[in-house]
């Protein structure tokens, strides 16, 4: 098997079942734009995979690729141990994919968007239907099984559109940012969904901004920015490996946080000014406030709390807007 | 992309009835269905229109026109000669409608196609599909009309048993070409032009009165307008003329709506799967 040689040089594996996706050196390219520009991953049975990455990093590019609608521009791209560019219908019948952007059905009914899409799949008239119903009690729309698409809400239409990746009981589940632009309430609520997913084995790649969202549902994850992996490992893996265990928050008043800052550079392992705070980036944090107030420094307010992944990301992409 | 087909269970019905949907596409016609049935009003309003033309420009305009002769000598009156343009013209109308505003909406809009396309469908089934569906259509409308012509009395050849057929191509030649045009759309201004080629060739393709009526030079190019084509196939089966124009017609559509299909497929690929 090819993948047993170039497996060594990838990064460390989580599950250990079957290699669902296997990519090395993967490109794309739209013309002159280079949006994924070499990327080596592994996906094995029953991981949660994660690709973390603020817009622009390519993330959907390389997700496209997987979900085999988008051609490969140079490097290898197997999935469930096939080729996208021969055997893309034989691939895409295996797989469940929630876009970005909602695409459901809006001339049909809700119920009607599940049973349809499952007859694209090849299924019986009366398979598709039993699963359907299955389907909606899953995502708990049961009682609008009857109702236009376009009455629902986003948090429900996102639900459908879990529902439907569904629908043909796929080996590899692929969400491109599923819970952007949902209330806390419909996240929670979707997230409880696909955490059952993966108690069944399902596996999942999943792409997300949201490092909550990475934290809860991902066993394994790269982050990329522009266009190449920066890091890789599990969540607790990358806070160790790319901060330190606490940070402390001070709060000088605007203005002030830039004065202070060369005098408690020492009492960090890192230090980062923000416009309206201070960071102090140590693996004691509490001991970092007092040795902060023995200086005779008085921060309007100062908090300690333990490194996130999102302090990870913050690091590794920077804090400039990107668009 | 090549599309390897989906590991169809056995048993896929609609393949055996219709070998002519390649693939999957019969999948993309069954969706139409189930939408159309929340839709009928809108299939009876298509249904109405072409004979509510026949009725009113056939008899209406008929009676002041009074009866002329054929090339071959024989007498007909202006509404037998009018009935078969307008079912050319509508079959015409039915392919183009469903081929372009249709196809450039879901591609455009609802995403239709993005969805599809997530699944074992590639854009031939697509393509396929929705021309199948657009034909389908079109044939319960051609039924009817002829129907209509035959309880008038307008039909004076048994060759008007392959008139059904003869409008499926027509049908066909329009949708493919509709399809294959509207992946280049940009917004719905650009379906201006189509108009703008539609209306002209309506009016003008030997629909309301014969070739002859033109100078030379303007026939010429008349006879090589697709309507024109499928005006003189059914033309000729209402009247019983059949000549070697039919079967020139019958080639000129056919290669057409190929020459669509084809293309529709590939650009499809090109636009969605990026």
């Amino acid at each position: 098997m090819r993948s047993h040689q170039t497996a060594r040089n990838l990064p460390p594996v989580g599950g250990t079942g079957e290699a669902m996706v296997v990519a090395h050196g993967l490109r794309k390219s739209y013309g002159e734009f280079e949006a994924v520009k070499g990327v080596d991953v592994e996906v094995r049975k029953g991981e949660a995979f994660g690709f973390l990455g603020p817009n622009g990093a390519g993330k959907s590019s390389t997700m496209r690729m997987i979900a085999a609608v988008s051609p490969v521009t140079a490097g290898s791209l197997q999935i469930l141990g096939m080729d996208p560019a021969t055997a893309g219908s034989a691939i895409r019948a295996r797989l469940g994919v929630c876009p970005q952007e909602d695409t459901l059905d809006n001339e049909l009914s809700v119920f009607e968007n599940l049973v349809v899409y499952g007859r694209y799949f090849g299924m019986s008239r009366a398979a598709a239907t039993s699963q359907a119903d299955e389907l909606l009690a899953f995502v708990q729309l049961t009682e609008k099984a009857k109702s236009k698409v376009e009455d629902l809400s986003g948090g429900m239409k996102r639900r459908l559109t879990i529902a439907r990746s569904l629908i043909n009981t796929p080996d590899l589940l692929l969400l491109d940012e599923p819970t952007t632009g949902l209330d806390p309430q419909a996240r929670h609520q979707l997230w409880d969904r696909l955490f059952r997913l993966k108690q069944q084995g399902v596996t999942l790649v999943l792409t997300t901004h949201y490092m909550d969202e990475a934290e809860q549902l991902c066993d394994r994850l790269v982050v990329m920015d522009k266009g190449v992996i920066v890091a890789q490992g599990s969540p607790a893996q990358l806070i160790a490996a790319h901060s330190t265990r606490e940070v402390t928050e001070l709060r000088f008043g605007v203005g002030d946080n830039d004065l202070v800052a060369d005098k408690v550079s020492d009492l960090a392992d890192r230090v980062e000014v923000l416009p309206d705070r201070v960071l102090l980036y140590t693996d004691d944090g509490e001991a970092a406030a007092v040795a902060v107030h023995e200086r005779g420094l008085r921060p309007l307010s100062s908090l300690v709390r333990r490194a996130t992944l999102e302090d990870v990301f913050l690091r590794l992409t920077g804090r400039t807007l990107v668009d | 992309m090549t599309q390897a087909p989906a590991p169809a269970r056995p048993g896929t019905l609609g393949l055996r009835v219709l070998p002519v949907l390649g693939g999957n596409s019969w999948r993309m016609v069954e969706r139409n269905f189930l939408v159309y049935r929340h839709g009928w009003v809108v299939f009876l309003t298509g249904m109405l229109e072409p004979i509510l033309y026949l009725l009113s420009i056939g008899i209406g305009v008929g009676n002041l026109v009074g009866d002329f002769r054929l090339g071959d000598g024989r007498a007909v009156s202006y509404v037998e000669f009018v009935a078969p343009a307008m079912l050319a013209a509508s079959a015409m109308n039915g392919a183009l409608f469903d081929s372009t505003y249709n196809i450039f909406f879901r591609m455009k809009y609802a995403k239709l196609y993005d969805a599809i396309l997530a699944t074992p469908l590639g854009p031939g089934d697509v393509a396929r599909g929705e021309i199948t569906w657009a034909l389908l259509r079109g044939a319960v409308y051609s039924a009817v009309f002829i129907v209509v012509m035959v309880a008038m009395g307008l039909v004076q050849s048994w060759w008007m048993l392959l008139a059904l057929p003869a409008t499926l191509l027509i049908g066909f030649a329009f949708a493919g070409a509709g399809m294959a045009l509207t992946t280049w759309m940009r917004s719905w201004q650009d379906f201006e032009f189509v108009q703008l080629a539609i209306m002209p060739m309506f009016l003008f393709s030997a629909t309301f009165y014969p070739l002859s009526t033109y100078p030379d030079a303007v026939q010429e190019i008349v006879r090589w307008t697709p309507l024109y084509q499928g005006v003189v196939l059914c033309r000729g089966m209402a009247l019983g003329s059949m000549g070697w124009e039919a079967v020139t017609a019958v080639a000129y559509l056919a290669a057409m709506g190929l020459v669509g299909v084809y293309v529709a497929s590939r650009r499809l690929g090109t636009l969605l799967l990026k």
